[in-house]
């Protein structure tokens, strides 16, 4: 089971990358997926959390996530305890930044910067950092395929956003993969 | 509308309750079930469901709406949770009581005060009484298989009772997972809308709700008692027809798993089945003997198949997200009335966790195993799992 | 006059399903207690109907060409004498009818 937990501020998206990314898996990959928020009221800009468990079977663990394969975070002054504990051995974090990997020194794990926001604002015209972040983890650690993100922005998303977060999805994607 | 859908827990049931094509849905929203009337409003207002929303100004109202509906024969369907199920309480067992085939689903959720949101299973427990066919799902598909099934028993006319079906708030309700979805058509055949046997008519004009003093009243209870005993056997045809058109059956009013020869069972009910299933393969993996029952419809009880599940372990626990202050969980009262009605001895013990939103961990599940295995039971003592002892005075 | 009529023989053999009964299940009379009954003066009625409007138990019946009472259920109590501004309506005590 790979599980991968999404920091976010409400209002950010985190939750939507998390349910886009479970549509990915399930619906184009032939996996299982459960998405979920950290349940209850949320106020817009206050810390989040969301989740995406992914098995190649059907999931029937409905308890918390204590430990993940990948931590996501969409605003790097989130970052502290709560993106540091938790993480399997080996875990990979995402962090949404203009810093370098550097700057987010945690043991034991693979830190990936990427400028989400700087790329969102230069495609959309608006800092909404979910599917460049989709793009970065597919890239960082393989959890999904880029073609299955693309269809799953087409199954999930309104239709006049699809195209440009294709592009910014892509080109995430491949600034990521480089840099690796 | 048929193949797969990553969808939430109220979205399974409201597209569940689309294709079942009630001609009435009222209801108030109230978080977690607000999805479900959002959804159903929305396809009311897009035309891919035909069907009279009323937006009423609380659930008492929609009970009574679905109330009047059901009366004239129309399908009916509402949603709520918690202070909206209680608030609705009155119009619960006018409806049962009335015979009128409404289907409720209802997001588990917490009971105030103090208030909160979370879930736990209080309020339909403490709703056991109300005459209602209650079922509890385990993960999304089942929801949206069992609102169908709903629609099945409780318009079956040897039962015509309503039927309230659960679904953990947030833990399934929020929680976004694939579903197959049925074909209409095979909907369709499965519950077709027919007239309902104690419908009025304008043509053959009767009172409805008159008043049964003590020369009558008793037998209404009885007639209604034994109508809800007789939905067991409904409850059973309806999976196995559902098998049989869809693929997919739940095993009736209660599943077992990994039963057979298990030294230590635990019942449980709801989305924590989910969470106990791989505790129960874990330790099977490890060569210990356990097994999970669980129950899926609470009214009627299954009491035999309970007793008959458990009657060869060594050891029962029961795990429920509700108690009966000043006793016990009241599941745990059931399946103890059930193992000694059919002379199943068997040591029991309780566990009351998830109140409130309260998570109950594998680790949790496993603390549980592992008391039932070690023969160690202190059975007289309800166990509040994953208790904050340090500032409970505990 | 179309009004039902008690049966007095009625028995309930089978409960229906669920407490909805057919109307016009009356189970006795109830002109037992009248003393006084009313007597409709058809010559004084104008048949402004505020008689059929108060009575507390429907028993008048304007289904004909005059105003009827159903003696049946009228239990006397002259609340349609106060009502009828005509003064079409008297209460004549039972044994002198």
């Amino acid at each position: 089971m790979t599980e991968i937990r999404w920091h976010g501020r409400g209002g950010l998206g985190a939750f939507t990358a998390a349910r886009l990314l479970g549509a990915a898996v399930s619906l184009h990959e032939g996996k299982y997926a459960l998405a979920f928020p950290s349940f209850g009221p949320e106020r817009r800009g206050a810390p989040v959390f969301a989740y995406t468990r992914i098995d190649s079977k059907p999931i029937t663990d409905r308890s918390e996530v204590v430990e993940c394969d990948c931590a996501v975070v969409l605003d790097d002054t989130l970052f502290g305890d709560p993106v540091k504990s938790g993480l399997k051995p080996g875990a990979t974090v995402i962090i949404n930044t203009t810093k370098q990997a550097k700057d987010f020194p945690v043991d034991g794990v693979q830190v990936v910067t990427v400028d989400a926001t700087g790329l969102a604002l230069e495609i959309l015209g608006r800092p909404i950092t979910n599917v460049p972040l989709l793009g970065a983890l597919a890239a960082a650690t393989g959890i999904t395929a880029v073609q299955s993100i693309e269809a799953a922005i087409d199954d999930q998303l309104a239709p006049k956003i699809r195209e440009k977060n294709k592009i910014l999805l892509n080109k995430t994607y491949q600034l990521v993969k480089e840099a690796l | 509308m048929s193949g797969k859908l990553f969808v939430s827990g109220d979205e399974a049931v409201a597209l569940a309750v689309r294709q079942a094509k009630p001609h009435v849905i009222a209801a108030y929203p109230i978080t977690p079930q607000t999805i479900v009337v959002e959804r159903l409003s929305d396809f009311v207002e897009d035309g891919s469901l035909e069907s009279q929303y009323l937006y009423v100004e609380s659930e008492h109202s929609a009970m009574c709406a679905c109330l009047g509906a059901s009366a004239i024969g129309a399908r009916a369907f509402t949603a709520t949770s918690s202070q909206g199920l209680l608030y609705m309480v009155e119009g619960l067992h006018y409806a049962s009581g009335s015979r009128f085939p409404i289907v409720m689903m209802n997001a588990n959720r917490s009971l105030a005060a103090p208030w909160s949101i979370y879930n736990d299973q209080r309020d339909s427990l403490s709703e056991l009484e109300c005459g209602w066919i209650q079922l509890y799902a385990e993960n999304a598909q089942e929801a949206y298989d069992t609102i169908l099934q709903a629609y099945r028993i409780a318009e079956d006319p040897a039962v015509m009772l309503p039927v309230m079906v659960n679904l953990d708030g947030f833990v399934l309700t929020h929680t976004y997972e694939l579903i197959q979805m049925a074909e209409q058509e095979k909907v369709d055949a499965y519950i077709p809308y027919r007239n309902f046997c104690n419908k009025l008519d304008l043509e053959k004009p009767k009172a409805t709700c008159i008043t049964a003093g003590p020369p009558y009243n008793m037998e209404f209870r009885y007639q209604q008692h034994q109508a809800t005993l007789r939905a067991a056997e409904t409850i059973r045809a309806a999976d196995r027809e559902f098998n049989e058109h869809f693929g997919r059956s739940y095993g009736g009013l209660l599943e077992t798993y990994r039963c057979e020869d298990a030294d230590a069972v635990l019942v449980t009910l709801g989305s924590v089945a989910g969470t106990a299933r791989c505790v129960v393969d874990a330790y099977r993996e490890a060569g210990k003997k356990v097994g999970l029952l669980k129950i899926r419809c609470m009214r009627p009880f299954p009491a035999e198949e309970t007793a008959a599940a458990l009657k060869g372990a060594k050891a029962v626990g029961v795990l429920e997200k509700d108690v009966s202050f000043g006793f016990e969980g009241v599941v745990h009262t059931n399946v103890n009335s059930a193992l000694k009605e059919w002379n199943v001895t068997v040591p029991t013990a309780n566990y009351v966790g998830g109140l409130g939103g309260r998570s109950i961990s594998k680790a949790d599940i496993a603390g549980i195993f592992d008391g039932l295995l070690s023969g160690s039971l202190n059975a007289s003592e309800t166990a509040f799992v994953n208790l904050r002892r340090d500032i409970c005075g505990a | 006059m179309e009004r039902p009529k008690a049966d007095l023989s009625y028995v309930v053999e089978a409960l229906p399903l669920g407490p909805a009964f057919e109307t016009g299940q009356l189970h006795d009379v109830s002109s037992g207690m009248r003393t006084f009954r009313p007597v409709i003066d058809t010559e004084k009625c104008v048949k402004c109907l505020r008689c059929f409007l108060v009575c507390p138990d429907g028993a008048i019946d304007k289904s004909g060409e005059t105003l009827e009472i159903d003696y049946d259920y009228c239990k006397g109590c002259g609340v349609c004498r106060r009502a009828c501004k005509p003064g079409a309506i008297s209460m004549v005590k039972e044994a002198e009818v």
